[in-house]
């Protein structure tokens, strides 16, 4: 493909790149039903993007609300409202944090890693071979991780916020003395089951867009060994910023 | 593809777990969000005043301590009162039927809250037992004018207190 | 399966055309790959398709096997034409096509096994024991049977290309196409590839195409053989005709010379002008 393609402008170029990864929704889109036929696949996706990350979640998710409880604390004894910690604590977990770092963590860990596992199929030939044996790749080995990374990102955004939470509550109540009783009644009757929605449609968003993308870069790989690190850097930059821009967007759609 | 026992069951571990924080988060966050198992716990009613801005579900504490939620706050005609249903956790069955309870302000920021104050009578409450002696929410606009008019009629030797007392049990 | 009793050579006289490339033209790019390309595969034969780095000698295969259409002329299998085939059809065609890719392309996330089940898995409901049953025969075939449970990962070269073979036959295709099949192996390791090609040929009767430019193994498997240069096929026959053949290219190509008609330098403006810089380097587009 040495061929001498028109050379896109700045704008061109990222207009055709959307319109790209839009069509490749599509496809996956129209393949949807028959992939959902075999959930084996799918499962072993759930567990490669989703069981695959989990301790990393796990762990950002504690760090995360940990300096929730700090930063909160230190912002609200300002005011003398300590005990409000668990609200500020649980809303920024559930509405931002949590779906956000998630999204972020997501690209970096189980995104790349589907960049990079289709990009190499594409570079030994694998996806050709499969299509060579009348299988339909997209069918094999796009949409179950499509599925897999959109299955798996809600769910460990909510592992995330629970975690976070607990970390809050570990600094707010065990170590600033806050009141461990105000904390969770505060929250509890701050928190409206809107907002742990919002989180969660949030992260659903955040996982069709990330996993889109990941799989998008991978099966579009320039078949070459640089492709595929291209492949996979693109993956990450593209994945964090649509992912801030898709929750700003979002943010000003729930208020 | 062959089954692969260890990924399938780590699998199910993860959307367990994920199931679970999400469960988690539905259930215990929201006060009025939809509460995880039956009901254990009995009702108890009690008449206001004025009820502020109280919510179904927010929490009925005593002594600080969360012991139960607002169930429902109701309108009786007869009376012009509100009707508070206050759902308590059954482990909390010892609460002499003498306490008192007054809706509360959480710090600066916070909502309103049933706070329960124990009596000192031998029986207790139960399911379906009002609580008699309760203290309204603390409007603070009507707080103010109060004042105001206190300070008024003070200087004015009359007794022309218009705002009704209704900070006042 | 009834592949047992699908027509094959015995049935039907050798010979006839099963693919035509006709007039092909096929450009990637502006780079003009093909400007007219003919070549005929018949039949229980093995076609050689030979030609110098860079002739697209893969991109004709894409285009056998419907992966990309000309932009002119057309391929024709068992008498269809692959460019207007429907994507039902297409993948019809496909299974009753096998294809080796260079490096084997198993899938990297299944052991030898199941690569070779794959393709049987993916369209058939076998009930497992006639699945073993047939992966193990053809992993037997190729001499792999004891390295069912290694992963890709595990296999030299010539073994992935072994069990890619095995993959490419489970199904039993009527054509078998081999892309590069001698690259990067060493000579063992080709002696075997070479000794395969022709037992599928002779004993399963399948008409091969192979895609090289190792003159060589070609000769001692090849029935007919295309030597494709610049977009076109300068020569074809036997691999003795070839050899016989006193065309400039054909000799440059058997010989391995280095300047010849494909010449040795890469097109370029003249040396002296640019090394006096009386003028830019013309084409401003370099060939790393």
């Amino acid at each position: 493909m040495t061929g001498p393609l028109v050379r896109d402008g700045l704008v061109t170029g990222a207009l055709r790149r959307v319109g790209a990864v839009v069509v490749f929704l599509a496809a996956i889109l129209a393949q949807l039903l028959p992939a959902l036929a075999r959930p084996r696949l799918i499962v072993h996706q759930i567990y490669n993007a989703g069981a695959r990350s989990l301790i990393i979640i796990m762990l950002c998710g504690l760090f995360v609300g940990m300096v929730l409880g700090l930063q909160g604390f230190d912002l609200l004894q300002r005011f003398g409202s300590e005990d409000a910690l668990g609200v500020a604590a649980a809303l920024g977990l559930l509405k931002e944090l949590g779906p956000v770092v998630t999204a972020l963590l997501f690209a970096g860990r189980a995104g790349t890693a589907l960049t990079s596992e289709i990009g190499l199929m594409r570079t030994t030939d694998q996806l050709a071979a499969m299509q060579m044996m009348a299988v339909d790749p997209l069918q094999r080995v796009v949409v179950p991780r499509f599925l897999g990374g959109v299955i798996a990102m809600p769910l460990l955004a909510a592992i995330f916020s629970m975690i976070g939470l607990f970390g809050a509550q570990l600094v707010g109540v065990q170590m600033m003395g806050v009141d461990g009783g105000a904390f969770w009644s505060q929250m509890q009757g701050a928190v409206r089951l809107d907002d742990v929605q919002e989180g969660f449609i949030k992260s659903l968003v955040f996982g069709i867009a990330c996993s889109l993308i990941a799989v998008y870069e991978g099966y579009h790989t320039e078949p070459t060994a640089a492709g595929v690190g291209l492949a996979t850097t693109r993956t990450v930059v593209a994945s964090s910023v649509l992912t801030l821009l898709l929750d700003y967007i979002l943010t000003a759609a729930f208020l | 593809m062959r089954p692969n026992r260890a990924l399938e069951i780590g699998t199910g571990l993860f959307v367990l777990l994920g199931f679970a924080a999400l469960l988690f988060l539905t259930t215990q966050l929201p006060g009025s969000g939809v509460q995880l198992g039956e009901q254990s716990g009995y009702s108890v009613s009690a008449r206001f005043d004025n009820v502020g801005d109280l919510k179904v579900g927010s929490p009925v504490t005593l002594a600080g301590v969360r012991i139960g939620r607002v169930a429902g706050i109701a309108f009786d005609p007869t009376d012009f009162k509100a009707v508070v249903t206050l759902d308590i956790d059954k482990r909390y069955d010892h609460i002499p039927d003498d306490s008192d309870a007054s809706i509360q302000t959480a710090g600066l920021l916070g909502g309103k809250y049933v706070g329960i104050g124990p009596g000192g009578s031998d029986t207790y409450l139960h399911a379906g037992s009002t609580i008699t002696f309760t203290q309204s929410a603390i409007v603070l606009e009507n707080l103010v004018n109060k004042f105001f008019a206190n300070f008024a009629s003070g200087r004015s030797a009359g007794g022309a207190g218009e705002p009704r007392e209704d900070a006042k049990k | 399966m009834t592949d047992s009793d699908r027509p094959t050579v015995s049935s039907a006289p050798a010979g006839d055309a099963v693919v035509e490339v006709r007039g092909v033209h096929y450009s990637v790019g502006r780079r003009e790959v093909f400007a007219g390309l003919d070549l005929v595969a018949r039949r229980g034969r093995v076609t050689a398709i030979m030609g110098p780095s860079g002739t697209g000698k893969t991109t004709l295969l894409r285009l056998i096997t419907g992966q990309a259409a000309p932009t002119e002329g057309e391929v024709r299998v068992w008498g269809e034409r692959v460019a207007s085939l429907g994507r039902r059809e297409l993948f019809a065609l496909r299974r009753r096509t096998g294809m080796l890719f260079q490096n084997g392309a198993l899938l990297t996330d299944l052991d030898v096994f199941e690569n070779v089940a794959f393709p049987v898995r993916e369209h058939t409901d076998l009930p497992e024991p006639l699945v073993r049953e047939l992966v193990l025969t053809k992993l037997h075939a190729v001499g792999l049977r004891g390295a069912a449970r290694m992963m890709p990962a595990e296999l030299s070269g010539g073994m992935a290309r072994r069990v890619a073979l095995a993959r490419a036959v489970v199904m039993d295709p009527e054509i078998l196409i081999y892309d590069e099949p001698f690259v990067g192996l060493d000579p063992i390791s080709m002696g075997v590839i070479v000794r395969l090609i022709r037992q599928m040929n002779r004993v399963l009767g399948i008409t091969s195409i192979v895609v090289s430019h190792d003159v060589h193994e070609l000769a001692a498997i090849a029935d007919d053989s295309f030597l494709l240069s610049q977009g076109r096929c300068v020569a074809s026959g036997s691999p003795e005709d070839l050899r016989r053949s006193d065309s400039e290219v054909v000799r440059q190509f058997l010989d391995g010379v280095a300047d010849g008609p494909v010449p040795f330098h890469y097109p370029a403006p003249d040396y002296r002008d640019e090394l006096l810089g009386s003028r830019t380097p013309a084409g401003g587009r370099r060939s790393a």
